[in-house]
């Protein structure tokens, strides 16, 4: 195969402003699934409601899709709170989230897809922005915008999290309740309502990674699907619970995706993510970062 | 039923189906043996999903895959069949004339291996690993199978692919519709299904398998084989799942990756079991009948997505206040009502 240079680095470029995109994508997975074990598989459905918000609201109001999901925070973390109460009181205090909590959540992406069926139909969705369409040219390198713009918006919104995390008091105590609950227990808090925060806070990432996600792409109730995998994957590939490892992870899926895309067909590249987790989790399941 | 031994329950089924296939023979309307096709390849694979979902407490999202991948090894043997002439010698193409088009029977046991096998590989990739990972690489495990068929050319890729339903099925002097032979077959599947199910939760695999769901560790630390025992599981309903598919492109007619693959049959072959109640045999046969008929009901008289809604909204809602499903909430009825 002729490879050419300039495709090559092209192919690359597309493939770290998309892995930055992932990583805002996995953000919350990387909250819910890594340090609440809570195996959130409806997230990515979440992520399409947070596209469909920013579209009406786009479409109707022309309001920035970005703008739109940073107003849409609070309501998107109240809808994290009720879901974990609801998660909460029906599984995990019965001891059988396992089997049944993991057929609420798949109910709970099956609802929301549907749902999303019958209100906007199944065509492709697409918002309106000035950015959505120019690019950046450096040398040999094209920088579209609706991909940049995303990719630094993706960035800034791990980095806050990742402060919230590490520096705030209840990010500390979201930590502590992922390595021992009893103790946090011991120490009067009270876990349960951590938790509840924390599974707000990775629904809120929900709100934001679905406008970015209609700015790069035109979206469809069912697009989501092809998330469940990739944030999955890019979860167990970094490490459970380890933020920077998600982030590296996410990059290095982007870059393998776009290139495969490139050079063998985008038909090619729903596969490469699952196939990055068949194998993580068949070889190395703590993840490159994991514990 | 419970002092029943295999024997006579085996008996006992296939004078139920012959009942039933007595009664729709009667009526001699062939939306029923549609309908009711669709009904009882939900009983398999409801069936098939619970003894590793139910049983073994593992769940399994790509049943779609399994199902497909079943349904895709008969189109990939009909379209061989089609192209025979082209691919082979005149010689060998005589020989294998004789053997091709192969009979249905022997589509749903090639899929019933090839499911199997896919099953038991899945199986030992993931199942040393947490139950919640397990789930997720079988979501993992169904797209990677949908992007290899979509690049497929040979079984139609995206495009699909068209198969056409002989009008009669003929064997000696019987002749009968072709639905009415797929519906035979599914109605014989759903059979053997049951007495499998059945079989397996009264010997002493089921009993591992029960111990393998309560505490894994603990049946490890008593010598209790976990990962044969799974790997049995995972072979098990991977290749009933496979069955139920391998009639489905006679069935459908038209077999689209998109359709095979739907989110439909994974969420129905977990919301039949949980809502019927996921620790007998009885379950499953309950919640896909309940399940399959309420759907061919708002299919005809309200619209397919809604049906799909109510699917969606009754598996939340069981899970959250039936647990039990069904069979649960009647066992406790009867509890409370011999104590009282």
């Amino acid at each position: 195969m002729d490879i050419s240079f300039d495709l090559l680095i092209n192919a690359i470029v597309a493939g770290l402003l998309l892995g930055g995109f992932y990583a805002a994508v996995t953000a919350g997975v990387s909250i819910s699934f890594g340090m609440l074990d809570i195996v959130n598989i409806a997230h990515p459905a979440f992520i399409i409601l947070g596209s469909y918000i920013a579209y009406f609201v786009n479409i109707n109001f022309g309001i920035d899709p970005i703008i739109v999901s940073i107003l849409m925070l609070p309501v998107f973390f109240a809808l994290g709170g009720v879901v974990y109460q609801v998660y909460y009181l029906s599984f995990e205090r019965r001891g059988q989230e396992s089997l049944r909590g993991l057929a609420f959540f798949f109910g709970l992406l099956f609802v929301t897809e549907v749902t999303l069926i019958l209100v906007f139909g199944v065509d492709y969705r697409y918002v309106e922005a000035a950015y959505i369409g120019p690019s950046l040219h450096l040398g040999v390198i094209d920088l579209p915008l609706r991909m940049l713009v995303p990719c630094i918006s993706a960035l800034v919104l791990f980095g806050v999290l990742e402060l919230f995390i590490t520096r705030t008091f209840t990010g500390r105590a979201i930590m502590a309740v992922s390595q021992d609950q009893l103790a946090l227990q011991l120490m009067a808090a009270d876990p349960i309502r951590i938790k509840r925060i924390a599974f707000g806070v990775s629904i809120a990432t929900a709100s934001i990674a679905g406008a970015l996600l209609i700015i790069i792409q035109p979206v469809e109730p069912s697009v989501g699907r092809e998330y469940i995998g990739r944030v999955f994957a890019i979860c167990v590939l970094g490490g459970l619970g380890s933020m920077p490892g998600a982030l590296i992870a996410a990059v290095l899926l982007g870059v393998v995706e776009s290139l495969t895309a490139t050079f063998y067909g985008p038909s090619w590249a729903p596969a490469v993510a699952f196939g990055f987790l068949l194998l993580t989790l068949a070889f190395r399941p703590s993840g490159l970062l994991g514990r | 039923m419970s002092h029943v031994n295999t024997t006579k329950f085996t008996l006992i089924s296939i004078v139920v189906a012959a009942l039933v296939l007595a009664f729709a023979h009667a009526m001699g309307i062939d939306y029923l043996f549609f309908a009711g096709y669709t009904i009882l390849q939900f009983i398999v694979m409801a069936t098939a999903w619970n003894i590793l979902g139910g049983y073994c407490g593992y769940v399994n999202f790509g049943s779609a895959a399994f199902f497909a991948l079943g349904a895709y090894s008969s189109v990939a043997l009909i379209k061989f069949d089609a192209e025979i002439d082209e691919l082979f010698p005149e010689g060998l193409a005589g020989i294998l004339h004789h053997i091709f088009p192969l009979p249905v029977p022997v589509l749903i046991v090639i899929g019933a291996i090839v499911s199997g096998i896919v099953g038991f590989g899945m199986g030992y990739l993931t199942l040393r690993l947490r139950g919640a990972f397990f789930a997720i690489a079988t979501l993992a495990m169904a797209v990677v199978l949908q992007t290899l068929i979509v690049n497929w050319d040979f079984v139609g890729g995206s495009r699909g692919a068209y198969i056409i339903r002989p009008e009669n099925f003929e064997l000696g002097a019987l002749q009968v519709s072709y639905i009415e032979y797929l519906f035979v077959l599914m109605l014989s599947l759903a059979v053997v299904a049951l007495v499998t199910a059945r079989t397996i939760e009264r010997s002493q695999l089921g009993f591992g398998f029960a111990t393998i769901r309560d505490d894994e560790l603990a049946a490890e630390a008593c010598g209790v084989p976990t990962l044969r025992l799974k790997l049995i599981a995972t072979t098990l309903s991977g290749a009933f799942m496979g069955m139920a598919g391998a009639p489905f492109p006679y069935y459908i007619g038209y077999l689209q990756p998109q359709s095979a693959f739907g989110l439909e049959y994974a969420v129905n072959s977990i919301a039949m079991p949980m809502i019927g109640g996921t620790t007998s045999w009885v379950g499953p046969l309950v919640g896909a009948i309940v399940l399959g008929s309420a759907q061919q009901y708002a299919t005809v008289t309200i619209s397919s997505a809604v049906n799909l809604l109510i699917v969606g909204l009754m598996l939340v809602g069981f899970v959250i206040i039936a647990p039990k499903g069904l069979l649960g909430l009647v066992q406790d009825r009867l509890r409370a009502r011999r104590s009282s």
